[in-house]
């Protein structure tokens, strides 16, 4: 096996045995990277290689909305290019005290905004499984990178399905953790109340042992929360028998694609032969999560995203009056997809159309949350599919917002409760990855994995087939 | 026409907290002599990523301040943002408490010409200040660039907010001095309007009592000093007059003072009012506090000016027009106690603080707590009195020397050579010259002007440099001139 196809957690016991160098470990990326990267385009940035690494090289990628002191974040923004960030993000902080590599920034949606990392204001990233593909996003650099080998592990941010939807996509595993259990302080914000800090991996245990070293309660974010269950790693092997699970009949509706629905049904079956009772319910509320998150999460973009008016840092564009600078440094920085949402976040705010809007959709939100806890106190999980349909073409979604917006129908319910959901690949259609997604009640983190664990023995899914249709595509480049 | 219009006063306040470090960062709120932007991280310079953490101070502080103006505390308060754009607001949004406040329904009762009157607090909440703005030449509209110091940028702020209960310009300012004694008692601010740690702005508005037609309600702001409360407001209740004779430049608005040109100048019109989008705040959790708590911070209220007026009264047997100047500010209200605690004579004491102690204050332009004069000189002065060691004319002199030098009255009436002459002798000398040299004014007195001798008494001072004992001197003038010829 190549190095680049080893998951960080075999690459940590060869390197412990002696069997690999640290050297060599980061020779295999930044190689794959030299011979890859042309085609994926996942990063915006890879550092230059340096000599100075702990004793195990822990290579990792991270969505370049994530502040690395005295390096670009660029949140793939016109008005952020040249921003060197003048603080480490906490989970920049915790990598570095744990020896991480960090070897380069990856490309997304600007301002995390997108479901294709097409709304990059630089290049569009391509699926590793077909290059003509979308790779989700809006973490899709992230999502592309591991699938492709270029690192083993990736972090990622997740407002609306952000991690898991790309993790669908490109075939690899991405975990959001319950709301505030990894710092947001130095993740550049896009809907503060939604926005999570997660990482993707190429098996499930990589994730769970990502997330023990990213996680935990600090006095940065006010937001952030103590997981006082523990280590994310420790339910992992534990035996499913027993469990309950519920699979809402919205989300196997006929916007479904009936590939993936065969698929899941196929795992479902699995399950139950190993004495998991799986059950269908009804979730009314959940037809609603999109219309809800389309209100709150532009709304607060819309405030969010006001500090880049070309005063103190990012673009700036001079103009005699003050409002015409505002205007003229806004309109070149931003992009099309991140005016809309500011416009409709700042329509449903305004006055008159606040109470209709923003206060109606908060409490279809807590409706929503109220549905999800009487659906956790009779079921350990809540199942199904990640996405509607398997990736689609480069440019084919680009006109329609609508029907982009509708990528995340089921992944936007776990942000607006605030619950975990992790996205794992259980096979292929029309040789593209199939995601499913497991959400569990709030903190109940270690055992979403502990599902996700049992579930990837059951699926076999091998994460290094994107490689391998890239290897293809190369051609006869390979092996030179 | 109605020959009195109606004043409708309500007052908008915000007081910068004095806590030691921001509303939601750790940089300190002291900034005053920091270069431009150097007081700053990137929570309060609002760099991408960063967070903004709630500062237990801020809210203590706000507690009772809340407290000490009888509003009721809110157990569940919460945090907004306030959208809009300006190169001072470094996020594109001020984080406020708008739809749940700190507290509400307070009152503060204050004293007017026509009596006592009691002046309600609608809310008191908190709030991140703004940074400053230089404009290149001074001036916003001809100034080739601005420059913007975020030193500023994230003090906590209080803002009160009053009913509409004030009536006249006066009675904005009494409240506003009032409530300045109150937060700096309370030590949450030290209400300096000129420096803007105090800010005031006003909502002015005029009704014809005769026919009930009211003025547009103009908003005036940027006053900073006490004297430019009541002169503004009566500049601007004067300019609204106009609006009963037709004038159409009186419109709904925000005027500035400009205390230059002692007027109010227009900035921006209703129509051009921001829509403020408030929305939670969802990087900070709301603000939960205990019954246990807000009565802990009662607890830790100071007596407060009306308490200590009261027990002045009672305890010092001294008028209430003494005890509400002794009362003024915390610090003054401590000298005289400590006087009285060395000294029986309350009545006395409060006499020289409020003659000559303040008239010293404040031809030096300080504040009590900054004199070298103690309650020690002042009570050893007072007893240099009493042993007639000096007069009092002399005293005032000696007292002006303390205030310069700190030295102990004893050693200035030495040092000068005021010990008072009491040798009957040496002044009937003085006096029967004074007499033998003013013929005429003798005269007026046997004609029966009899004030006429306070004119002898003051030149026999005058002549011996206040040293001379007044008892005495009136004695022997009064003697001399009756004396039958």
């Amino acid at each position: 096996m190549k190095i680049h196809e080893m998951t960080y957690s075999e690459i940590e016991a060869n390197v412990s045995k002696g069997l690999i160098k640290p050297d060599e470990v980061l020779d295999a990326f930044y190689n794959r990277i030299a011979r890859v990267e042309d085609k994926v385009k996942a990063f915006i940035k890879i550092y230059e290689r340096e000599e100075q690494f702990g004793t195990t090289p822990r290579v990792i990628a991270i969505k370049d909305n994530m502040l690395i002191k005295g390096k670009k974040t660029t949140c793939a923004s016109k008005i952020l290019r040249n921003f060197v960030a003048p603080y480490d993000a906490t989970v920049i902080k915790k990598l570095k005290e744990n020896s991480f590599y960090i070897i380069g920034k990856t490309n997304m949606d600007e301002f995390a905004m997108g479901s294709s990392t097409e709304n990059s204001a630089f290049f569009p990233t391509h699926n590793p499984w077909s290059l003509s593909k979308v790779p989700g996003g809006s973490s899709g650099g992230s999502a592309a990178a591991v699938a492709a080998g270029e690192c083993p592990l990736a972090l990622g941010s997740d407002t609306g399905g952000s991690i898991r939807q790309p993790a669908a996509f490109c075939g690899v595993v991405g975990f959001k953790p319950t709301y505030g259990l990894v710092s947001r302080y130095g993740l550049v914000a896009f809907g503060s109340s939604l926005d999570q800090i997660g990482g993707f991996g190429r098996s499930v245990e990589d994730v769970a042992k990502l997330s023990n070293i990213i996680s935990g309660k600090e006095n940065l974010d006010s937001t952030s929360l103590d997981y006082s269950m523990g280590d994310f790693t420790k339910l992992l092997s534990r035996p499913i028998k027993g469990l309950k699970l519920a699979l809402p009949k919205e989300f196997i509706s006929d916007a479904l694609d009936n590939a993936i629905k065969g698929k899941i049904t196929k795992i479902i079956k699995m399950l139950e032969s190993e004495g998991v009772v799986v059950e269908e319910v009804s979730m009314k509320t959940i037809d609603y999560a999109v219309s809800i998150y389309y209100i709150i999460a532009p709304a607060e973009a819309s405030s969010n995203l006001s500090r880049y008016d070309g005063v103190r840092y990012g673009l700036s564009k001079s103009d005699a009056s003050l409002k015409h600078q505002y205007m003229k440094t806004r309109d070149a920085g931003f992009g099309t997809e991140v005016k809309r949402r500011i416009m409709i976040g700042t329509f449903t705010l305004s006055a008159g159309y606040y109470e209709a809007y923003f206060e109606k959709a908060q409490r279809a939100r807590a409706k929503l949350i109220k549905e999800f806890n009487d659906i956790f106190s009779k079921y350990d999980f809540i199942i199904g599919p990640t996405t509607p349909t398997v990736a689609f073409g480069i440019g084919e979604k680009v006109e329609n917002p609508l029907q982009m917006y509708l990528q995340d129908i089921y992944t936007i319910p776990a942000n607006l409760t605030g619950i975990p959901s992790i996205s794992l690949p259980i096979g292929t259609a029309e040789g593209l990855p199939i995601g499913m997604q497991i959400m569990g009640n709030r903190f109940k983190d270690a055992e979403v994995l502990n599902l996700a664990y049992a579930i990837e023995r059951m699926a076999n899914f091998d994460y290094t087939g994107g490689m391998k249709k890239l290897d293809k595509e190369l051609g006869d480049k390979y092996g030179k | 026409m109605a020959s009195e219009y109606e004043i409708v006063i309500g007052l908008e306040i915000h007081a910068q907290l004095l806590t030691r470090t921001k509303m939601f960062c750790g940089c300190s709120t002291e900034y005053a002599f920091n270069e431009p932007n150097t007081n700053v991280c990137p929570v309060c310079m609002g760099m991408p990523g960063a967070l903004p953490i709630t500062n237990e101070e801020a809210i203590r502080f706000g507690v009772k301040a809340a407290l000490a103006i009888n509003c009721h505390v809110n157990l569940y308060s919460r945090f907004d943002r306030k959208n809009y754009f300006y190169p001072d607001l470094p996020k594109g949004y001020q984080i406020t408490q708008y739809k749940y406040p700190l507290a509400e329904h307070g009152y503060l009762t204050i004293e007017t010409s026509t009596g006592e009157k009691k002046i309600r607090i609608r809310r008191l909440h908190l709030e991140e200040d703004a940074g400053k703005l230089m404009h290149q030449a001074d001036k916003i509209d001809t100034a080739e660039y601005s420059l913007v110091d975020l030193n500023r940028a994230g003090v906590p702020l209080a803002e009160i907010v009053t009913e509409p209960d004030m009536s006249s310009p006066q009675e904005a300012k009494i409240f506003m001095e009032k409530l300045r004694n109150i937060l700096r008692y309370t030590e949450v601010c030290n209400g300096n309007l000129e420096e803007g740690s105090l800010r005031c702005d006003a909502n002015i508005s005029l009704r014809d009592p005769e026919t009930g037609n009211v003025t547009p309600r103009v908003e005036v702001k940027n006053i900073n000093s006490f004297k430019f409360v009541e002169r503004a407001l009566e500049y601007e209740a004067s300019r609204l007059k106009g609006y009963f004779e037709g004038d159409k430049d009186v419109i709904r608005e925000t005027r500035g003072w400009d205390s230059k040109l002692q007027k109010t100048i227009s900035q921006r019109s209703k129509e051009e009012e921001n829509d403020y989008r408030y929305f939670p705040e969802p990087d900070i959790p709301p603000v939960v506090l205990t019954s246990e708590y807000i009565e802990n911070a009662r607890k830790e209220l100071p007596e407060l000016p009306d308490a200590k007026k009261k027990r002045f009264v009672q305890t010092y047997n001294i008028p209430e027009y003494d005890a509400s100047i002794l009362v003024s500010t915390k610090e003054l209200a401590a000298f005289f106690e400590e006087c009285c605690a060395n000294y029986d004579k309350p009545k006395e004491v409060s006499n020289w603080i409020m003659t000559e102690v303040l008239k010293e204050l404040k031809d030096r332009e300080i504040e009590i707590n900054d004199a070298k004069v103690t309650p020690k000189h002042l009570i050893g002065l007072l007893t240099e009195i009493d042993r007639g060691m000096i007069s009092k004319s002399a005293a005032k002199s000696v007292l002006a020397k303390a205030f310069e030098t700190g030295m102990m009255p004893g050693e200035i009436i030495e040092k000068e050579g005021l010990k008072q002459i009491s040798n009957t002798d040496e002044i009937q000398k003085i006096v029967e010259k004074v007499i033998e040299e003013n013929p005429k004014v003798v005269a007026q007195y046997k004609g029966g002007k009899t004030k006429a001798i306070t004119f002898f008494i003051g030149q026999v001072m005058k002549a011996m440099r206040g040293k001379a004992n007044p008892k005495i001197v009136n004695q022997l003038v009064k003697e001399i001139l009756d004396k039958p010829k």
